[in-house]
């Protein structure tokens, strides 16, 4: 190698340029970074004071399953990081991953500091593989956050519980521990589609809102026409289509068909949008 | 970006990629909207067949024939029959199904429904079984329906409910029929709505709420009366005499007998596949249970499937409708279309397991067992259930009533499994098991032993099972109680000799640590108690009998998806090695100079033209070099092209044509050499929430150099920013920031520093000092290059110039050779022409009019006094001698121009 880095500055290695480190410690220094992932772990904190303000007198909840979680929050630590979970799915583990990864290129080309990253340079490959890392371990840092703060003050205010649902016997807490990160790790994979298409966008504009915004509404808009049955086989490419199936993993035995296949595709939307934005990306004028 | 608001030209990138969504969201809308081929033909009319006793009546019957289109030879015929208050409509989903997998098929609407004529006379063998018998006839005439002998068809029979019981007894009264799939149907009618849970002939309670239903769904089209509807007035009395006294007489349990298969099992000689719902409070489990032994001890083969639906729960989950529909499949293609190999014995059930995410909908886990165990399964598990005697009440009219089922209402499954129960307080005893230490696989009727005293001698009690989880929440399995009624009982519980009862038969599994609780009611909605108040005690029996069956597992289809995502990660992991490997190939040869020669040289630029993709032309072709030592100025007004040839120099843009040799590579984007390259391009960029300090660190960082190679004192030093080094850059003013783009570009001193526009925003101390700094910059082998649009600045900075407009190299050179004095001169005189008279014959080489009384002389070596001398001579006033200066020249040629502006280059 030692010819190679003839063609360099001295010390110069395209390999070592801008550092998972460097990259983690450039989004750390943000507000927005500190933002999102503090109100991660006040979350729970706020749903713990809302439930023990509100005590138990909604008796007129009455219904699907989910309403069940609302009811059983409160039974133990691991029902309430359940809940915690499953009201962030719909939306605001979307925002905070849409956020992360929508947000790293786009804001770089509005500071202006992306022609300088790329003028060092940062081959563009490298520099769109570190970005997108590091936005996924964000990502994934707010949902464990999430998790482990819900878990934590959950058992400290409820206890130590088995995992409780109304569709299925309760689950001892070894195995409900289990099945509650299953959930997460569930959630990890399905947010994966959320992350392609902030991603991809970030790379086509050089307008951050332009990025976080369009990936949340493509997920709104994907979750309102899986809503409309008469779309039939269609709405199974939809990528919203199995993001609830992390429910199947509250009965007994876990259901883990509707999982698989959510995965599929959202490992399939991740694919297709992150080759795309690296296609863009290594191709493109870079014109902010 | 005024290019972006123009139409986008075609390139082949874009064009190959949008054919490529065009071709995917016409294959996905030609996929959705593509009309599905039908591979069969039907056609509709209304046919006689006798009917009534002796067939000495006739019926019009409204039906429905279909043919597979694509047939060779004469098809095997398939008579599928609809349900209670179905037209042949109802079943045409089924029908279409069975055409294309080649069957003739024959619907119809039975009499008393819909278009057809006649009465409703609930599956009587001289009416609707007769009927069906003269469809037989019929298909046995049609010339494409495949025969076994002369006006006897090769036929299966098929249905549901109503036309279960009518597959059962015309299979029983004709031996034309080879095969039978009856599903979701009774035994004997009088069971059925007399039900009878308890080992005692009494007659049992009258199940109102089902009845209800049933007679209330006749339409009273043509021929019904207001209290009959359609019904045959047997049929209308019987139902009118029952429901009115909750015990029927003995022409009620006539019209309910004939109407039922029961009597006529042991002459059913067609293979049976039973199919029978779990969630079926009118015709539960036991009703097939019966049918199949019937069949049985005639020697008859019988198969038995049960499904979570029925006539509570539907159609029941996915898995299970395409289980029953394979096992159908399987049996007619072998006992009426003789293919296949003959369908086993096994017994397939299936129990929820869960409820689906998506749909809301139940999930099924299939099982299967080698044979069908009957419904006391194939192992027992016995509990003890606790409890003293307790009294219960029965209120007048048996209301208010406790809530078990919902007959009629359809309702999802879901709610029906979790369970609509409940119980009225003092009408109920309960005794209950402790919890459970290992889960129980119910699979049948459990059963326990009743004990009942009755101050009237007679009790109408409903016994029902409940699952009760940790929390003592309370679940009825399927809804389904049993009801039972009890005559000649003792006044107190002491003397009240045990009856044993048989519970419906559930398929259920009970957690471990759940119990279970057996709950005696004196009242239920679906049933019709008695109208006296009463209040009887009860006991139940510490033993209870759960019936259990360990079936094995039917493999799921669904787990073929698992190796599929296994397969795409595969792909996806193998795809991105590929990727990785090419490119690391590529980057390598990146590492070899392109041209030898310039090896030494920082740069040159050589026919470098960019078009973007809207046809704009910012640079037309601009070359030159900057060597070592050198600073060089590119200059030319806003819109010359100055930054697009920046861009190009950093990476940022690639070139249309032409090239970019940076010691001696060629520059491509994320070129290793541009390492040796420093820059500030359109202004600076920093991280709006950093201090400069930590910007130049971050930037630093970023190009994974060590530290001590960023000379960061000297940057600084040249940002002279003091203390301000420290505040976020979001405070800084335009100037400092540009000074801190400068020491960022300065960092590592590169070989090269290319700076646009470096002293905008600076004032006129900082850019004497810049203009210090960067003349210093150039020893040691460095070079710069400066872009300008003020003449003086580059005339005071560089030592060479470039100067460009609209894209194309205009003069360069050394600046002392452009700023020098120029050959030419400019004078102003009073005469022109005999001026330029005087002029030619000096020997200069050009004289050139300029304004009104101005020429410019190209003086071709001329001294400048000789010149005014010749002219004052010839008597020419000279007001103005002025020297011009090449850069001038240059300028001057773009002034004329640049007015039309080129745009933002």
């Amino acid at each position: 190698m030692s010819v190679l880095t003839n063609a360099g500055a001295t010390g110069y290695r395209p390999s070592r340029t801008l550092p998972l480190r460097a990259e983690i410690r450039r989004q750390a220094s943000r507000r927005r970074t500190q933002g999102a992932l503090g109100f991660m772990a006040l979350l729970p904190l706020i749903v713990l004071v809302a439930f023990a303000f509100g005590g138990n007198n909604d008796e007129g909840s009455e219904g699907g399953a989910f309403d069940s979680l609302v009811d059983l929050a409160t039974s133990g630590g691991l029902n309430f990081a359940l809940f915690c979970l499953a009201v962030s799915a719909g939306f605001l583990l979307v925002v905070v991953v849409a956020l992360f990864c929508g947000d790293p290129v786009a804001s770089e080309a509005g500071w202006g500091s992306l022609r300088y990253l790329l003028a060092i340079p940062v081959p563009r490959a490298r520099l769109l593989a570190t970005k997108l890392i590091a936005a996924l371990l964000y990502s994934l840092l707010a949902l464990v956050i999430l998790t482990g703060v819900a878990l934590l003050a959950g058992t400290l205010r409820y206890g130590w519980h088995p995992l409780g649902s109304t569709v299925a016997a309760e689950i001892p807490p070894g195995q409900g521990l289990l099945r509650i990160l299953g959930v997460a790790g569930y959630l990890a994979v399905s947010m994966l589609v959320v992350a392609g298409l902030a991603f991809l966008l970030t790379v086509l504009t050089d307008a951050p809102l332009a990025a976080v915004g369009g990936a949340v509404m493509l997920w709104i808009l994907s979750s309102i026409l899986d809503q409309i049955t008469a779309l039939g086989g269609i709405r199974n490419v939809l990528p919203t289509h199995y993001s609830d199936a992390w429910m199947g993993l509250l009965s007994t035995p876990a259901q883990v068909d509707d999982l698989v296949k959510g995965a599929i595709s959202a490992v399939c939307y991740a694919t297709v949008c992150w080759s795309l934005a690296f296609w863009r990306f290594t191709r493109k004028d870079v014109t902010s | 970006m005024s290019w972006s608001s123009r139409l986008p030209r075609l390139t082949r990138g874009r064009v190959i990629a949008g054919a490529v969504v065009l071709v995917l969201v016409a294959g996905l809308a030609g996929w959705a909207a593509w009309p599905e081929t039908e591979d069969w033909t039907s056609r509709d009319q209304m046919l006689t067949v006798p009917t009534g006793p002796g067939g000495r009546g006739s019926v019009a019957l409204d039906t429905r024939f279909y043919l597979p289109k694509d047939r060779d030879g004469k098809v095997p015929a398939v008579l599928l029959a609809h349900g209670f208050g179905g037209t042949k409509d109802s079943v045409r989903d089924d029908a279409e199904s069975l055409a294309s997998r080649g069957y003739a098929v024959l619907t119809w609407t039975a009499q008393g429904f819909g278009r057809s004529g006649g009465q409703i006379h609930l599956d009587n063998p001289d009416y609707e079984v007769r009927d069906a018998q003269g469809l037989l006839d019929w298909l046995a005439g049609r010339p494409e329906v495949r025969t076994d002998a002369a006006g006897d068809p090769r036929v299966g029979v098929v249905g549901g409910s109503y036309g279960g019981a009518l597959a059962l007894m015309l299979a029983g009264q004709d031996a034309r029929v080879d095969a039978i799939v009856p599903s979701i149907t009774w035994n004997d009618l009088g069971n059925v709505f007399l039900e009878q849970s308890a080992d005692t002939a009494t007659t049992g309670v009258f199940k109102k709420g089902w009845a209800g239903v049933f007679f209330g769904s006749s339409d009273g089209g043509p021929g019904g009366t207001p209290a009959c509807g359609r019904f045959a007035a047997d049929v209308c009395a019987a139902y009118l005499q029952v429901a009115t006294t909750g015990v029927p007489d003995q022409k009620t349990l006539d019209v309910l007998r004939a109407s039922s298969p029961a009597p006529i099992l042991s002459k059913i000689k067609a293979p049976a596949l039973l199919v029978q719902g779990e969630v079926d409070t009118l015709f539960p489990l036991s009703e097939a249970d019966a049918n199949a032994r019937g069949i049985a001890a005639a020697g008859t083969p019988v198969r038995v499937a049960w499904f979570t639906g029925g006539h509570d729960g539907g159609e029941g989950p996915q898995t299970d409708q395409d289980r029953v529909k394979l096992l159908t499949l399987q049996w007619l293609d072998h006992y009426v279309k003789g293919e296949g190999d003959k369908p086993s014995d096994s017994f397939t059930y299936s129990r929820v397991a869960g409820f689906s995410a998506l749909d809301r909908g139940l999930v099924t886990n299939g099982y299967s067992t080698d044979a069908y165990p009957g419904l006391s399964g194939t192992g027992s598990t016995q509990l003890s259930v606790e409890g003293p005697a307790q009294p219960i009440a029965n209120p007048p009219n048996g209301n208010p009533g406790a809530l078990s089922s919902l007959p009629g209402t359809g309702g999802r499954l879901s709610e029906i499994l979790a369970g609509v129960a409940s119980d009225i307080p003092g009408q109920f005893a309960a005794f209950q098991s402790s919890p459970l230490t290992e889960a129980v696989d119910v699979a049948g009727s459990p059963t326990v032993r009743l004990r009942a005293a009755s101050p009237t001698g007679e009790a109408t009690l409903f016994v029902k099972l409940y699952d009760v989880d940790q929390q003592g929440a309370e679940t009825l399995s399927a809804g389904l109680v049993a009801p039972v009624r009890l005559t000649g009982l003792p006044k107190t519980i002491d003397a009240a000799p045990p009856v044993t009862v048989t519970l419906p038969a559930i398929v259920r599994q009970i957690d471990k640590g759940h119990s279970v609780r057996i709950v005696v009611a004196t009242t239920d909605q679906a049933f019709l108690s008695p109208t006296q108040p009463a209040t009887y005690t009860v006991a139940v029996d510490p033993a209870l009998t759960l019936p259990t069956i360990v079936g094995e597992p039917i493999a799921n289809p669904q787990t073929v998806w698992r190796y599929v995502l296994a397969g795409l990660l595969l792909a996806i992991v193998a795809g991105l090695v590929v990727v990785l490997l090419v490119r690391r190939r590529r980057l390598r040869r990146q590492h070899t100079p392109t041209e030898q020669g310039y090896a030494d040289t920082p740069l040159v630029v050589k026919g470098l033209r960019k078009e973007y993709a809207d046809g704009f032309v910012a640079v037309e072709e601009i070359g030159f070099t900057v060597e070592r030592g050198q600073v060089v100025g590119l200059l030319g007004p806003n819109g010359a092209g100055k930054t697009t040839t920046l861009r190009v120099l950093m990476g940022l843009t690639m070139p249309t044509a032409g090239e970019a040799l940076v010691f001696g590579h060629r520059l491509v984007p994320g070129s290793p050499v541009l390492s040796r390259v420093g820059a500030l391009v359109e202004g600076p960029g920093f991280l709006p929430h950093l201090t400069g300090w930590e910007n130049l660190q971050a930037y630093w960082r970023a190009t994974g150099r060590p530290i001590e190679d960023a000379r960061f004192e000297e940057a600084l030093e040249i940002a002279g920013l003091g203390s301000s080094v420290h505040r976020r850059t979001r405070k800084y003013s335009h100037g400092m920031r540009q000074r801190l783009a400068i020491a960022q570009a300065m960092l590592g001193l590169p070989e090269l520093l290319v700076l646009d526009e470096p002293t905008d925003g600076l004032d006129p101390p900082q850019i004497a000092e810049m203009r210090r700094v960067l003349k210093r910059y150039a020893t040691d082998g460095r070079a710069v290059l400066v872009s300008s649009h003020l003449l003086a600045e580059v005339e005071q900075t560089c030592t060479h110039a470039v100067v460009v407009n609209k894209g194309r190299i205009v003069a360069s050179g050394p600046v002392e050779e452009i700023v020098g004095e120029s050959p030419s001169v400019q004078i102003e005189v009073s005469d022109v022409p005999a001026a330029a008279q005087v002029l030619s014959g000096l020997g200069v080489r050009s004289v050139t009019p300029d304004g009104p009384n101005g020429l410019i002389v190209d003086m071709n070596g001329t001294p400048r006094s000789e010149v005014v001398a010749s002219l004052v001579r010839a008597g020419v006033d000279v007001d103005r001698v002025v020297p011009r200066r090449r850069l001038e020249d240059a300028f001057l040629a773009l002034v004329g121009e640049s007015s039309a502006g080129s745009g933002d280059r």
